[in-house]
């Protein structure tokens, strides 16, 4: 089926079988293996891409869904000419050991920041008449969709709060 | 996966008759939990009617005083909007404990409402499951049944129904509207829109094939406070145990049973003097312990009291 799909700002023409994830289209149709496949059910977050800007699972997508769609992948996040200051703020905090789930990390904690920004609360919001406020206890719910094996979760907050410090 | 085709129509009407043109064919929302089970081979549509980009995501005020949800609203929208975190915040804590930010961007409110159980045994098709393949038998009976129903179960199936999102429209007093094939439109409380398993657990909902659930209404809020409460084995990202959503004095209970459980015998225990522990109880009284998941029974009767008391209180009001 004909797909045309802005990733990373290009479009991009597809012929694809329908069964195609988003996920494989991107790692196997447009050679962009960023994205990690690491349960392909939902459940680990190594996939998420931005898609009009929200962070999805590309794993529990179809790619013809997203046919008009933009689709920003951490290849569009930045690259090493140009860090985005949420990678600077994962290295600067050795916020990964193997690596593998950063790429789902890093595109999931700044589609979580633009959720903040637009004041979107989560279930430790106490008052959702107020701001939101990211503490460390907001991020660690809010990311909590992206499984680190290695368990860099303490930097990974640290990373994060690195970059909400900076844009406050 | 097994091949299908798929379409994406940009009117109801169109979609509503797609699905009835073609046998095997099935709606298309967020695909969160449709596409998970097709992986394993467990959901088996042979055409995808991919119902996206319908023009279902708007929330309206309704004249009553509720609000109107279109059904393509996304969970992660819903929960952030300003009219539902100021006189639905029972809505907003339900739906932002279930899943994951990413899930709940691209899950929608009819999808939500139609997910199918966790339940291990449905996911797992070398095992026997009534649910997956009728006559089959159930295996979490005798099995791993920590977290299945203690009410309305039956000898066939003791899967729970995994949404929070429904046990809160459920306190709420929520209704949903439908599309039938023929094109008529129809109304079910979401009280009465989920089925008690009896002999056949395989029949989920009330909806006939084909239906496609366009809106959930919202009645005005009943005065008093409103929390959901959730117990889990994580902190975050985890499917409940247990959970309980008041709304002044209507009460619902989730993860217990096939269905999101509205608890009219507490409700009425409590307008007839009981206390919140007494009335908890009362709904209880016929709970049923599988081997492993009696310790619901005191787990919902202990959060439903402290959710009784910190409403009765005013929070969340």
């Amino acid at each position: 089926m004909k797909t045309t799909i802005t990733v990373n700002g290009q479009a991009r023409s597809l012929d694809l079988d329908t069964r195609t994830s988003l996920l494989d289209a991107l790692r196997e149709h447009l050679n962009l293996k960023g994205s990690k496949k690491g349960c392909d059910h939902g459940q680990c977050g190594a996939c998420t891409v931005l898609v009009n800007g929200e962070r999805i699972n590309a794993c529990l997508s179809l790619a013809v869904m997203h046919d008009g769609h933009e689709v920003t992948t951490i290849e569009g996040i930045g690259g090493e000419e140009s860090l985005h200051p949420m990678q600077q703020a994962f290295l600067t905090q050795d916020a990964f050991q193997c690596g593998y789930c950063t790429p789902g990390q890093i595109c999931s904690a700044v589609g979580m920041l633009k959720e903040a920004a637009e004041n979107w609360p989560s279930w430790v919001t106490d008052d959702l008449d107020s701001a939101v406020a990211l503490s460390d206890a907001e991020i660690r719910e809010r990311m909590s969709g992206n499984i680190c094996r290695c368990s860099a979760y303490p930097q990974i907050i640290a990373a994060i709060r690195d970059v909400v410090g900076d844009v406050a | 996966m097994r091949p299908f085709t798929y379409e994406r129509p940009t009117d109801v009407a169109a979609a509503v008759r797609a699905v009835a043109a073609t046998p095997g064919a099935k709606f298309l929302a967020g695909g969160t939990n449709l596409l998970d089970l097709m992986k394993l081979d467990i959901e088996q549509p042979t055409h995808l009617v991919d119902v996206n980009r319908l023009p279902l995501s708007g929330i309206e005020d309704t004249p009553q005083g509720g609000l109107r949800i279109g059904s393509m609203v996304s969970n992660s929208h819903l929960a952030a909007d300003a009219r539902v975190r100021s006189r639905y915040a029972v809505l907003t804590q339900a739906i932002v404990s279930g899943g994951s930010g990413q899930l709940r961007n691209k899950a929608t409110t009819g999808g939500n409402l139609l997910q199918r159980t966790r339940c291990a045994y449905f996911y797992d098709p070398s095992k026997p499951c009534n649910k997956r393949q009728p006559g089959s038998g159930c295996s979490a009976m005798e099995g791993l049944n920590r977290n299945s129903a203690i009410l309305g179960a039956s000898d066939a199936c003791i899967a729970t129904n995994p949404s929070d999102m429904a046990v809160a429209l459920t306190a709420l007093g929520a209704s949903l509207e439908a599309v039938t094939a023929d094109g008529a439109t129809r109304t079910l409380a979401v009280a009465d829109l989920h089925r008690l398993p009896g002999d056949t657990p395989h029949l989920e909902t009330n909806l006939a094939a084909g239906d496609l659930i366009t809106a959930v209404i919202l009645p005005p809020a009943p005065p008093g406070g409103q929390i959901y409460r959730k117990a889990r084995d994580r902190a975050s990202y985890a499917g409940g145990l247990a959970s309980v959503a008041v709304v002044g004095h209507q009460v619902a209970f989730g993860a217990v049973a096939h269905k999101p459980w509205r608890a009219e015998k507490t409700e009425a225990a409590l307008a007839a003097g009981a206390s919140a522990l007494e009335a908890a109880h009362a709904e209880l009284a016929g709970a049923h312990d599988n081997g492993k998941n009696g310790f619901k029974i005191a787990l919902v009767a202990r959060m439903t009291a402290d959710a009784l008391e910190q409403a009765s209180q005013g929070r969340g009001a």
